[in-house]
């Protein structure tokens, strides 16, 4: 019988804090999708275009000395 | 030989040269236009009196509304800019965008005071001597 009280007040417990975890799970997960990540995005966009202009510079130079016909 | 082939070889003779002299203008005709066009007076008129000037995009644009000969020059410039842009693009594996985009930067540091220029915004300034205004991309 005391076994099986106390296994009846374990299983409680587990449920309590299994309820209490769900229900903090569920919170932050409300927390992180209103979290927007679009400042983020744009400054990411940025940087790659400006790694990709630099890249590209000195061979936009070249074509343009080479072709001053057409600048 | 007989008479009558030497009559025909001296009647084309003239002729000849005549073809050749056609052949060797039409050929100064096509190669002229495009070492020309720097040159040509209509173009750096419009450039210096600030009809057209340099897009960020890498592309000439018109700063106020063109006559129809500027707007033609223009259009003919931009569509061999788009080709070297193009070519130069495949080569360096980037896309015709960001090719242009870098030109861009480059012809707008290169124009002189006085010259049009558009900036980021989509305003066309005035060269001075100070730096343009250009995109933050821009080396």
């Amino acid at each position: 019988m005391n076994i099986t009280k106390t296994g009846a007040r374990r299983l409680a417990k587990t449920a309590r804090k299994l309820a209490v975890l769900i229900g903090a799970a569920a919170l932050t997960g409300c927390v992180q999708i209103e979290t927007p990540d679009k400042p983020i995005e744009i400054n990411l966009n940025i940087n790659i275009r400006q790694e990709v202009v630099y890249r590209l510079d000195g061979d936009a130079k070249k074509l343009i000395e080479q072709n001053s016909e057409i600048f | 030989m007989t008479g009558n082939e030497q009559m025909r070889l001296k009647m084309w003779k003239p002729t000849g040269l005549a073809l050749a002299a056609i052949a060797a203008t039409a050929a100064v005709a096509l190669a002229v236009p495009s070492a020309m066009a720097q040159r040509d007076p209509a173009y750096a008129a419009a450039r210096a009196a600030g009809q057209i000037g340099e897009q960020p995009d890498g592309y000439l644009g018109f700063a106020s509304p063109p006559t129809p000969a500027i707007r033609a020059l223009v259009q003919d410039l931009n569509i061999k800019r788009k080709a070297a842009y193009t070519e130069r693009a495949q080569a360096t594996g980037s896309t015709v965008e960001q090719f242009a985009f870098t030109s861009g930067c480059n012809l707008i540091a290169n124009t002189k005071p006085g010259e049009k220029y558009q900036a980021p915004d989509g305003r066309w300034l005035t060269r001075d001597d100070s730096p343009p205004v250009r995109n933050a991309s821009c080396p």
